[in-house]
């Protein structure tokens, strides 16, 4: 309503200056988190260099390590760039090692039967966030809180205690090992890629994916062309949903367990990546490659931290902030540039 | 229409499903606990479940209260358990390195220091908000995830514990056979009311969150507005994390006010402020943060399984978020019947007489004074 009220911004006088279209330019905070992932990767190179991180797997472990916070982040991407927010991330992936880890111990269902349930159930669970978010027109980010309340709490309903798994056709996928290059792959690392994979394709080849990028650069505009703007939006919290619950599984074979603690503030991680990797949080603007080197410089920084060996684990969540902060200006900036 | 226009009026004030929850609430507990509402009074301190409900609640209510002006302005901030944990740690890490941790002045400058840094926390928060114009959950976010990096570097990441008697007082201390925290909330909700509502300041608040780029244009200094309720919303969590780390005598930065921040908001949502800014209710925060607290006092008392705690909140935000969703309203009842009970501003703007819409200082002071 109120933007067809609003009267066209006049044109910038004159062609903008060579340095002006570089800062508009939609690529630069990827090229920029590019960049970032580079000079730490170097700088990690030139100080321990005599501790092994100059090896091949060090560098594959980023993949491994992380593989399912980028799973949950591409979700993540989905529903930021549609202009909204899932705060339930965490507690969906929470929800599921718990789901996962009581199906196979305690009913003794066999993995095959389990995987498509937690799938289903996490699916589920973002359509419906989804269909309250656009039928009854309630903001996204207390509607996804209360999906972390619930999620948060049916662990808990589950079982109080963690649960591990002993099950060995877990164990033996756990442990499964893909070698590439001079180092290896977990199934976990090879799954998120194909889902990174996955995802670009479908955000920039598909209708989809443009629907998706039409209704967060302007729902009211995306509204008028006539796109089919709720289906969409219901599908996209599904979709975060499902990445949510397929990483809350690739979790269970990281960690080999379900614990009602499991991923307790994940989806702050998941949204740091995103913005990070330069996706614009009004909507509308980002690539889900730049997701992939958000997730990887977080990776990054917990592994220069570690190899470090002085430094305290809650740097990593100054660290986190301080780049958030940056990514966050740099964006505003950048923004700003644009309008005028 | 049966009922009569009085119980009409009674139900159409902004408190009244707020209070209707939380009187529900307590009386559920009435069957469980027959002398639940029974106060008794042992070596001159009052106890019962009503001043424990009170006195739990009360790092909750100071925080609803700030995050109740910050969501007036069309904001939000996320990063107050931040906060909570920063102003905790760095008093608690001042008090026990000194050599007597009873000395008032220290722990007087200790509780300085510690609000300080919360004030410097909601500055920050303010100046991306308003200056830089970021969104406010994302530039609050920021604080979220450093802030908790920031007081486990205070604490070393160790759980400090003070013993110190004058800042035990603060949160579990007794004052007047009453807990002191009780006259710390009293005092922090009574100045807000009168600044909000004895002065312009809860109007310029409204018309911000209203309306910011129009609140400019006819001259009210939005962003300083927007400035100060930031800046109050971390006051009010540092106070809040005084209260809670000096009732365990204890820092954690990792756990002190987890998740407050959620349990906030929605006591500001269920009070029947409407999370779209431009109007709020002090009344009705205080309020929300009681049924919270009840609801949580109820669970353990009814004996339901704890850990249902969470799904029970979540059935709680997602009923009362429907409730004040218009379409649902329209969808479910017809019409919008229910407009106006829940305090929505679209429902009640929207039936009321050209008259109402005005509002003016004297009408909004009127119908907001509780």
């Amino acid at each position: 309503m109120t933007t067809t009220t609003q009267q066209p911004k006049a044109p910038s006088n004159g062609t903008p200056s060579r340095a002006a279209r570089v800062l508009a330019d939609r690529r630069l905070p990827v090229l920029v988190t590019a960049g970032l992932f580079l000079v730490m990767y170097a700088i990690g190179l030139s100080r321990y260099q005599n501790y092994g991180f100059a090896e091949t797997q060090v560098f594959l472990n980023l993949f491994i390590d992380n593989s399912y916070l980028l799973v949950a982040a591409v979700g993540a991407t989905f529903v930021i760039l549609s202009g909204g927010i899932d705060l339930s991330v965490g507690s969906v992936i929470g929800f599921t090692t718990m789901l996962t880890a009581w199906l196979v111990e305690k009913q003794g269902l066999p993995l095959v039967i389990v995987i498509p349930i937690a799938l289903g159930v996490g699916a589920f669970g973002g359509y419906l966030m989804g269909y309250v978010i656009q039928n009854f027109e309630i903001q996204p980010f207390i509607v996804t809180l209360a999906g972390l309340f619930l999620f948060r709490g049916l662990c808990l309903v589950i079982s109080k205690e963690s649960i591990s798994i002993t099950d060995s056709s877990v164990s033996s996928m756990a442990q499964a090992q893909v070698s590439v290059g001079g180092g290896f792959l977990s199934i976990g690392a090879i799954v998120s890629l194909v889902v990174l994979a996955a995802a670009f394709y479908v955000l920039h080849y598909t209708r989809f994916g443009r629907r998706v990028y039409a209704i967060g650069g302007n729902e009211q505009s995306a509204l008028l062309m006539g796109l089919p703007q709720g289906g969409t939006k219901i599908a996209v919290y599904t979709m975060s949903g499902f990445c949510s619950a397929l990483a809350g599984l690739l979790f269970t074979l990281y960690i080999q367990s379900g614990d009602p603690l499991h991923a307790t503030g994940l989806e702050l991680d998941a949204i740091a990546a995103v913005v990070i990797g330069g996706t614009l949080l009004t909507g509308g603007s980002g690539y889900v490659v730049g997701t992939l080197f958000g997730v990887l410089v977080l990776g990054l920084i917990k592994s220069l931290i570690q190899f470090e060996g002085t430094l305290s684990s809650w740097w990593t969540k100054i660290a986190t902030g301080v780049l958030l902060c940056a990514f966050i200006l740099i964006q505003r900036t950048m923004t700003a540039r644009r309008k005028t | 229409m049966t009922t009569t226009p009085r119980w009409r009026t009674l139900t159409r004030h902004h408190l009244f499903w707020p209070v209707a929850v939380l009187v529900v609430l307590l009386l559920v507990n009435v069957p469980f606990t027959p002398d639940f509402f029974s106060i008794k009074m042992t070596d001159g301190h009052l106890y019962g479940s009503l001043v424990s409900i009170v006195l739990f609640g009360s790092p909750l209510i100071l925080v609803a209260v700030g995050m109740t002006l910050v969501i007036a302005t069309g904001g939000i901030d996320l990063s107050v358990g931040a906060v909570v944990a920063i102003t905790g740690a760095l008093t608690c890490s001042y008090i026990s390195d000194q050599a007597d941790q009873d000395a008032l002045s220290g722990v007087l400058l200790a509780m300085g220091i510690g609000l300080v840094a919360a004030v410097v926390c909601g500055l920050w928060n303010g100046f991306l908000v308003a200056r830089m114009g970021i969104q406010p959950i994302i530039a609050t976010l920021i604080i979220m995830v450093a802030g908790r990096g920031v007081a486990q570097l205070i604490t070393d990441g160790q759980i400090i514990t003070v013993n110190s008697e004058p800042y035990k007082l603060i949160g579990g201390g007794y004052w007047l056979t009453l807990p002191f925290s009780i006259f710390v909330v009293a005092a922090v909700v009574a100045v807000t009311v009168a600044l909000t509502r004895r002065t312009a300041l809860g109007l310029l608040v409204e018309s911000v969150g209203g309306n910011a780029e129009a609140s400019r244009l006819v001259g009210i200094r939005s962003r300083r507005i927007k400035i100060m309720v930031y800046v109050f919303c971390a006051l009010c969590a540092g106070i809040a994390g005084l209260m809670i780390s000096s009732n365990t005598s204890a820092a954690d930065g990792n756990n002190a006010g987890l998740w407050i921040e959620l349990d906030a908001i929605l006591a500001v949502v269920i009070g029947g402020t409407s999370l779209l800014g431009g109007r709020f209710s002090i009344g009705g925060t205080v309020v929300g943060a009681l049924v919270i607290q009840t609801l949580t006092t109820t669970i353990y008392t009814i004996g339901v399984p704890t850990q249902t705690n969470l799904v029970f909140k979540a059935a709680v935000v997602i009923i009362v978020c429907l409730m004040q969703s218009p379409k649902f309203r329209a969808k479910v009842f017809g019409g919008g019947r229910l407009g106006g009970r829940f305090g929505g501003k679209r429902g009640d703007r929207s039936t009321a007489t050209p008259a109402d819409t005005a509002a003016t200082p004297e009408t909004v002071r009127t119908m907001e004074v509780s």
